[in-house]
């Protein structure tokens, strides 16, 4: 396990408490919270080294560049990518999946085709598909899961069998934790002809990522689910796709000339950036891999898988709660529901614990209506976390549990 | 800091429990939806209207798409403005809010839900059922939701 007691010094707002209470922060599969080192490299950038980057003559300018292009570069080093240029800077995982719909999508998908997405998706990796298939005529073909939560390897072979253009898939479920087997997904798929999209915002801060070794064609990730500032994010997707698709947003830093009616596009990732960036994110972003990458994924990865494990048996042991998700290859998310508390309700009282948990759809209403639920309450872990924040927790349940007379 | 116990009144834990007028009203000639779409609460209300009153009211939730504000709520609305007046029940809603807006106590048992004030992330819940009556009895066709109402 990781020296919790430690780390969480290095979080200021964990200072802080909640309706008089130690601030118990397990919402971390929505957002995590950041160290003293991202903000203070965010602070450190606009000190001394803030200009628009990419087009001044000055040093100062030059300086801006160059800590934007570093970032890249650790982003490319921290998920293992083709090259530096295969990482584009987005404001997160939906805007780089609506970039790939918008841009690839919209010049390789025609009628007739379809596209797969699974039923355990976030609605960023669902609307913008159903969007493109509306405007292009293709179909949308949804996976089911297995009653365990897993991608129902069966049906996902079924969808290949009608040769889709595109196949889209989380790597960590946000509603169920599972680690699906993204690089045998990615190898069917590929077999099948399509192209295949990752939605990587519940993988990257939490595993050790090698988007080579997965060999999907684009992957999708958000920097403030993995300590960044929020609007920090990328898109990084094999090279040779990038340089053929077209752009995606119009604008200054994406061209190569502009004449009256037309213009040439600048060379990959710059053709995808149009506009002023968002330096900040890129450089609060590096600061959080750099501080993610001394504690070491892997270790990351086993202290969540840790807590989930602790959390699952304990929360177990409380007569009415279910717990949904596989059993193994899960990763630090919790969901569960408890009797008929309502998990708005569950999530009420635990606030007044100060525990923080979200209660909801998750943003994946299909995967709910799968479930025969209307909301789940969702307990998620990060590194600042340990086994007296899932006390916490279930002890706040247990108490639900008795102001609402449960079981009855 | 407010008690959990300010928010979670017999009241509403009694009616959470055992909803009042938890059915659909075959005889309904107003009815509307109204859904939170930020949490999934979801509800579909019955009105029968003779004239200027209402004679009969019923509500249902899909299973587990209500909390037990937005239930309770619901079933104690329906109590109150059966046999009421669509004025007098129009009357309630405003009082209602006004409550759940910092204000005085509403009349009668609605005064339960007045602990909801300390949680705002619950005043949504609470409107709920009241803004799919006050669609109803404008009878507009439209599902109301908390997103499209502007004054939850």
């Amino acid at each position: 396990m990781l020296e919790t007691q430690k780390l969480r010094r290095d979080f200021p707002i964990l200072e802080r408490q909640e309706n008089g209470k130690r601030l118990v922060y397990l919402d971390n599969a929505a957002t995590s919270q950041k160290p003293r080192k991202v903000l203070e490299a965010i602070e450190h950038y606009y000190r001394c080294h803030n200009a628009n980057v990419h087009r001044g003559a000055y040093g100062l300018a030059v300086e801006a560049t160059d800590a934007y292009e570093a970032a890249r570069t650790t982003v490319a080093r921290f998920v293992n990518a083709w090259t530096r240029e295969a990482v584009v800077f987005t404001r997160g995982t939906t805007e780089s999946i609506n970039l790939v719909a918008g841009s690839w999508g919209r010049a390789n998908v025609q009628r007739g085709d379809s596209v797969v997405v699974t039923a355990m998706d976030h609605h960023s990796n669902i609307v913008p598909w159903q969007i493109l298939c509306q405007e292009k005529g293709a179909k949308l073909r949804m996976v089911e899961i297995t009653a365990d939560g897993r991608i129902d390897l069966a049906d996902y072979g079924k969808a290949l069998d009608a040769k889709p253009k595109l196949v889209a898939f989380p790597y960590v479920s946000n509603s169920l934790g599972t680690v699906n087997p993204a690089a045998q997904l990615s190898k069917l798929a590929h077999a099948a002809g399509a192209v295949t999209v990752v939605d990587g915002a519940q993988s990257t801060p939490h595993l050790r990522v090698d988007v080579q070794a997965l060999d999907c064609d684009f992957y999708a990730f958000s920097g403030h689910k993995m300590l960044a500032p929020m609007g920090s994010g990328a898109l990084v997707a094999k090279p040779a796709l990038l340089d053929a698709m077209p752009p995606y947003h119009g604008g200054g830093e994406m061209i190569e000339r502009v004449w009256d009616d037309r213009s040439t596009w600048n060379k990959v990732p710059h053709k995808f950036e149009g506009g002023t960036p968002n330096v900040e994110a890129a450089v609060g972003l590096e600061a959080a891999i750099a501080y993610l990458e001394h504690l070491g994924m892997d270790r990351v990865a086993e202290h969540e898988q840790e807590l989930a494990r602790v959390a699952i048996e304990r929360l177990s042991q409380i007569e009415g709660v279910t717990i949904y998700g596989p059993r193994d290859h899960r990763a630090g998310v919790v969901p569960f529901t408890y009797g008929d508390v309502h998990p708005h309700d569950l999530a009420t009282i635990l606030d007044r614990d100060g525990v923080c948990i979200r209660a909801g759809h998750h943003c994946t209403q299909p995967l709910m209506r799968r479930l025969g639920v209307a909301a789940t309450a969702r307990a998620s872990f990060y590194i600042y976390n340990d086994v007296d924040d899932v006390d916490v927790l279930v002890s706040a349940v247990r108490k639900a549990g008795e102001l609402f007379g449960v079981p009855a | 800091m407010v008690d959990l116990g300010e928010l979670y009144q017999q009241t509403i834990l009694d009616h959470n429990r055992n909803p009042r007028n938890f059915r659909r009203l075959e005889t309904a000639n107003r009815t509307a939806e109204g859904s939170n779409p930020l949490c999934g609460d979801r509800i579909h209300l019955f009105v029968h209207v003779d004239g200027d009153t209402i004679t009969d009211i019923g509500f249902q939730m899909p299973q587990g798409a209500g909390c037990a504000i937005s239930k309770a709520s619901a079933s104690l609305m329906t109590d109150a403005v059966k046999g009421k007046s669509i004025a007098a029940a129009e009357e309630m809603f405003q009082a209602f809010r006004d409550m759940l807006a910092g204000g005085t106590n509403a009349p009668g048992k609605l005064a339960a839900f007045s602990g909801v004030r300390a949680f705002p992330s619950r005043i949504k819940c609470a409107n709920l059922a009241w803004h799919a009556l006050h669609a109803a009895l404008q009878n507009s066709a439209a599902p109301v939701t908390t997103e499209s109402a502007g004054d939850f």
